[in-house]
């Protein structure tokens, strides 16, 4: 694990001086992460204070569990999502597939397929759909932006022709009821204690295995992680696998909740997915961010829109609030970053191997 | 992709400048040959299929609905050649359909070219904010534009509350605007051709256009060269928005009832038909014609299910398809090129 770091995160920078430069760039980074989600905490602090102000229902229990059922998916689909933007890459087909798997859950059941078999085809479809995004971006070599572009429409595009324009919504009450019971015992709706042991699991790997430290080490720098005898593409193949699995999961929970198998089950979440991603203070360029962070944001994310309903603010201008923050998120560190560098940092936007013309510069 | 190299290699030397020239006006052949082609590969077999699609009422029905997307498509490829993103157009759209068409219920008679100046100027509104936040701010336009889609259309949202502008406010004046033709050919067609004709003339002669290109292939070696990337980007920007906001003002036209829901997603779509254009998503060649008939092609797909009364349920599926195959050709057939390129200059270097 430690070699991996070393060689991986200093680009071609040969010699002994480069741990220790590794080193001291590790611990200038370190404080100015922390005090990134120092602010998120503050900032969930300050929505919880705002919330109880402008409505007393705010902090109920009930009011909690709304807010988690209806928040859970997006946070789910946000923390194999925070992996791949380390990684250097981006998954926008997060909704469709999300879409996809739930088209597919609602028209096996209505074709009366037992329910764990569905369950099987619908991980065993998200499998295929990440397989298919992660192969053409790794083995192709095509940027995975115009990629996952393109199979968002795809696996939005196959919900639409297995369900058309019906709605499936005859689901066994012992499944529904997930969108409004909590686990027994407990307060927790089903879809946020998923949620919870997926975001463990994450960050385990992310900030305690050698895998983890690789997925920064390629976002940062790809070739540097090639020459550091990183799997890369491996490793960016299994990433977009496990987003499509994830989905997948996601779309099953969705459908659960709503009671209902639609086509458009999640349309335009992606867009919700990569701004939580972001507010978490993970770099659009890869190499840097938190699952913290980006777990904080989900939380700071479901608080202000359920505030925001409760204010009678009109729930679908929400977004203005949550395009400032984002606007504020992707500022801050910039303005910090010009300060003491001075050099822009989207000079670098193409300099990983995502770019498909990238090899051509170095000849 | 391709034409990046060849761009980079043009100051090479003045040996190379002619042969390298003669490649590049090649490559860019290529690449709108390949989509033209593609596009009356699909047109003649459609046809032989079901002749009533190329019906003049049907030709008419094509050309209008491909009016905003080709618009559209034409902002987004002068922002996506200099490597940056416009994701805020179906959000602007949506802010100026409402606002310039709502002008005709509170202003009775006020003249159509006043409601298009609106437009346009709610859309270089939105675009002089994104090319500032991109340009001086210096934080990735993918960021900056995600944020103002949300945030644009949150505004929106906030004007348009639960109303919304109907037909019946609309004089006919504008709403013939979408249907009056001349000879079978809308007029809007024409006007939008030659706006895209002007947009893809600005971007292969005009010095600032090729400069977009440059910035497109390496911004910093663009700066390097003199090159002003943030007055660029920022003029980029300002194109898209502006373009934005007369495009909705003709989708209202279109359409006639425009609520808060005006124009969402549209930026996905318009940056597939950019892509499936021959543009390449991170910067720096493709054409605005190729992009045009990129949006062409979406919408002959979209009229062709129609005729040959396939479902329009596959529609989606196949646009997302057709872009996965666009850009996989495209990559395939620019490493070849680059290994053309290698062998050719190691010949004429030597």
């Amino acid at each position: 694990m430690e070699p991996d770091l070393d060689t991986g995160s200093v680009p071609g920078g040969p010699g002994g001086e480069v741990s220790g430069g590794t080193a001291a760039l590790l611990r200038s980074a370190a404080p100015s992460a922390l005090r990134w989600e120092t602010g998120l905490a503050i900032l969930v602090v300050a929505i919880l204070v705002f919330g109880a102000m402008v409505s007393p229902q705010f902090l109920t229990s009930g009011n909690f569990f709304n807010t988690g059922v209806t928040s859970g998916e997006v946070a789910i689909m946000a923390l194999p999502m925070t992996l791949i933007v380390i990684s250097g890459e981006i998954d926008l087909s997060v909704a469709s597939t999300l879409g996809m798997s739930s088209a597919l859950l609602g028209y096996l059941w209505s074709k009366h397929w037992p329910m764990p078999a569905i369950f099987v085809m619908v991980l065993v479809l998200g499998l295929v759909a990440g397989l298919i995004n992660g192969l053409l971006v790794t083995r192709v070599g095509l940027p995975s932006l115009a990629v996952t572009i393109g199979t968002l429409a795809l696996y939005r595009g196959v919900a639409l022709i297995l369900l058309g324009p019906n709605t499936i919504s005859d689901f066994p009450a012992g499944y529904t009821n997930i969108g409004v019971l909590p686990i027994p015992h407990t307060q927790l709706p089903y879809n946020v204690a998923i949620f919870a042991v997926l975001a463990v699991i994450f960050g385990i790997v992310l900030h305690a295995t050698a895998a983890g430290r690789s997925i920064y080490a390629m976002g940062a720098s790809p070739a540097a992680a090639l020459f550091a005898g990183i799997r890369v593409k491996r490793i960016k193949t299994t990433l977009f696998v496990v987003s499509g699995m994830v989905c997948a999961l996601a779309g099953v929970l969705w459908t659960f909740r709503l009671a209902t198998a639609v086509q458009n089950n999640g349309y335009g979440e992606e867009l919700a997915v990569v701004a939580i991603v972001l507010l978490g203070g993970v770099s659009i360029f890869g190499g840097k961010g938190s699952l913290g962070g980006v777990v904080l944001a989900a939380v700071a994310f479901a608080g202000l829109q359920n505030a925001l309903l409760l204010t009678n603010f009109n729930q679908e201008a929400s977004g203005i609030v949550i395009g400032g923050l984002l606007l504020v998120s992707v500022f801050a560190p910039n303005l910090a970053a010009m300060r003491r560098t001075g050099l822009p940092r989207w000079a670098r936007f193409r300099g990983g191997h995502r770019s498909p013309a990238a090899g051509t510069g170095h000849d | 992709m391709s034409a990046t190299v060849t761009a980079r290699r043009e100051p090479g030397g003045p040996s190379a400048n002619v042969s390298s020239r003669r490649l590049t006006e090649r490559v860019f052949r290529i690449r709108e040959f390949g989509i033209i082609a593609v596009l009356v590969v699909f047109v003649a077999i459609t046809m032989s299929i079901q002749p009533s699609f190329l019906d003049e009422q049907n030709i008419q029905f094509l050309l209008i609905n491909t009016t905003v997307f080709a618009l559209l498509a034409l902002g987004e490829t002068i922002v996506v050649v200099s490597r940056n993103v416009d994701l805020s157009i179906g959000s602007v759209l949506g802010l100026s359909a409402y606002l310039s068409a709502g002008l005709f219920g509170e202003h009775h008679g006020i003249p159509v070219p006043v409601v298009f100046l609106a437009g346009l100027g709610i859309g270089l509104a939105c675009g002089i904010a994104n090319g500032l936040m991109v340009a001086v701010g210096r934080v990735p336009s993918l960021v900056v534009t995600l944020a103002t889609l949300y945030i644009i259309r949150g505004i929106d949202t906030l004007i348009v509350g639960g109303n919304e502008v109907t037909a019946q406010t609309l004089p006919a004046a504008f709403t013939n605007i979408a249907h009056a033709s001349a000879g079978g050919v809308p007029y809007v067609a024409i006007a939008v051709a030659a706006v895209i004709g002007l947009g893809a003339y600005y971007l292969r002669a005009f010095r600032s256009g090729r400069e977009l290109y440059a910035i497109g292939s390496n911004p910093e070696a663009a700066r390097l060269a003199g090159i002003g990337v943030g007055r660029r980007v920022f003029t980029a920007f300002t194109i898209s928005g502006g373009i934005a906001g007369v495009a909705g003002v003709l989708w209202a036209a279109q359409y006639q009832t425009v609520d808060s829901l005006a124009g969402t997603g549209y930026e996905l779509t318009v940056i597939s038909a950019v892509v499936v254009g021959g543009v390449a998503i991170f910067g720096g060649s493709g054409s605005a014609v190729g992009a045009a008939v990129g949006a062409l092609l979406l919408s002959a797909i979209n009229s062709a299910l129609n005729v040959l009364g396939i479902s329009q349920l596959w529609l989606e599926a196949i646009a997302g398809f057709l872009l996965l195959v666009a850009i996989t050709l495209d990559r395939v057939i620019s490493v070849k090129l680059v290994a053309a390129l290698r062998r050719r200059s190691s010949g004429v270097g030597t």
